[in-house]
């Protein structure tokens, strides 16, 4: 009886397992609201979700609109990570820069990410709406993390990395990258789940082809909840996927040159 | 060395007013003084880490300064043996071997590899005396250099401060006299702030 209960308490303090209950737990209250309500128009149970998806996965076009859609969303995240960070070196090292951009980025950060679709369809050619979307929502996030970190750069290792005459390149390698990588990898992760949410709204309001907007678009068109419900798991799945091997990638090569700990 | 009539406001308070003093440009010459008197300022100033509202300081244009903070300042992300060989120019193998020297010369052969935040208080200072004395240099200046550091330890530490930097000026920063009497061949006794010299005692090894 004593061993059974020390058993599951060493069961509980296991993360992975922990992740997996909760999971269920989810799924079990999925599977509850299912039942509850009946009515698949409105909610679909986890197992039809699954069926429909495997169903979706056996078409090739399945493959190609999830991967267009990822290389969309990708570029525009990639372009607002690179704007980003020049953006905030710009505005750290020059004060009248930071007076110039910062209301900026103030704007784009408080208006809806409609607004900026729209906007967007009307200047740009709709099969770019979705990158430029995501690009606008990363942007601001890397700006203010990577600015943060800047800021927060521990000014007594500056000052020893000036006495023992590091020079720019070492100070920045050896001072300014590992402080501020904390603050970047969380803009990454922050901004990869925003730029999906952003990309895959722009893709729906540009109906764009062959892209998981558009197969969403078309689920609300003719009431197919379960299409909906799969091509959303799609999303939630590329998302944490490449959310984690972006993290994953950032940590080892930031290990191999000692800026990240 | 010469400090003529330095000044220094910080956030209003006069920590140094007209300050001067002339400096030998080899030995070894003690600033004791109570805590918050000002040392770590004319440390910094002389550094030219901290800027100064008035007055000069003559003859550092040339020299090369290595400065032990009162804080160990090492960088949190990288090992022991990689703080010391990040103050060494040259190639990365030549400087890793180089820093597992210094690291030798302070008795941390065995922690070459160890994060700071995995080593003492003790221990991350010998890093810092190490990194100090890697990077060499014609004037050492010494924020309480020796702090946290027990009395064999700091014996020998003492004795290679001075085999290494025999022929550099150092100005060390202590609150502890017998440390002042044991290291110094001038003992400017200050007081403030403002700093200013009260007692200047010329001593040689007492």
């Amino acid at each position: 009886m004593m061993t059974s209960t020390t058993q599951n308490r060493n069961l509980f303090q296991n993360k992975g397992f922990r992740k997996l209950l909760a999971a269920a737990f989810w799924l079990g209250m999925w599977q509850l609201a299912y039942l509850t309500v009946k009515q698949e128009i409105l909610i679909v149970s986890p197992v039809r979700v699954l069926q429909r998806l495997f169903e979706l996965s056996q078409s090739g076009e399945f493959w190609l609109t999830a991967l267009l859609s990822m290389l969309r969303i990708l570029e525009g995240f990639l372009f607002g990570l690179i704007f980003g960070n020049i953006l905030a070196v710009l505005t750290s090292v020059s004060r009248m820069m930071y007076d110039i951009f910062h209301p900026v980025i103030s704007i784009i950060k408080a208006t809806p990410v409609a607004s900026f679709i729209i906007l967007a369809l009307v200047w740009i050619p709709s099969p770019h709406v979705p990158a430029f979307t995501s690009f606008l929502i990363v942007t601001p996030i890397v700006w203010a993390n990577v600015v943060n970190g800047i800021k927060k750069t521990d000014h007594n290792l500056l000052q020893m990395a000036a006495c023992y005459r590091f020079g720019l390149i070492k100070t920045i390698k050896r001072v300014y990258l590992p402080s501020i990588m904390p603050y970047f990898i969380a803009a990454c992760t922050t901004g990869m789940g925003l730029a999906w949410k952003a990309g895959i709204a722009a893709e729906v309001l540009a109906v764009t082809p062959l892209s998981i907007g558009r197969q969403i678009y078309n689920s609300k068109i003719y009431i197919e909840t379960d299409d909906l419900f799969a091509w959303t798991v799609v999303v939630v799945t590329m998302s944490v996927i490449l959310e984690w091997l972006m993290v994953r990638f950032m940590k080892t090569v930031g290990q191999k040159y000692n800026i990240v700990q | 060395m010469e400090i003529n009539h330095l000044t220094k406001l910080y956030n209003g308070k006069t920590v140094l007013d007209q300050f001067s003093v002339q400096l030998p440009s080899s030995g070894t010459v003690c600033l004791f003084g109570p805590s918050g008197c000002g040392k770590t300022t004319l440390l910094n100033c002389i550094a030219g880490l901290e800027p100064f509202d008035s007055g000069e300081i003559l003859g550092t244009g040339n020299l090369k300064i290595s400065y032990l903070f009162q804080e160990d300042r090492l960088l949190p992300w990288i090992s022991a043996r990689d703080n010391v060989a990040a103050v060494l120019v040259g190639s990365a193998r030549y400087n890793a071997e180089q820093a597992k020297n210094w690291l030798q010369l302070v008795g941390l052969a065995d922690a070459e590899n160890r994060m700071p935040a995995e080593l003492s208080g003790g221990m991350r200072r010998r890093v810092a005396i190490a990194r100090a004395l890697a990077f060499g240099g014609d004037l050492f200046l010494m924020d309480e250099p020796f702090q946290a550091l027990d009395a064999e330890c700091k014996e020998e530490m003492i004795a290679l401060l001075e085999e290494k930097t025999a022929d550099a000026l150092k100005i060390i920063v202590t609150h502890d006299f017998q440390e002042a009497q044991m290291l110094a061949d001038v003992i400017y006794v200050l007081d403030g702030p403002p700093v200013k010299i009260i007692d200047t005692i010329t001593k040689k090894h007492a």
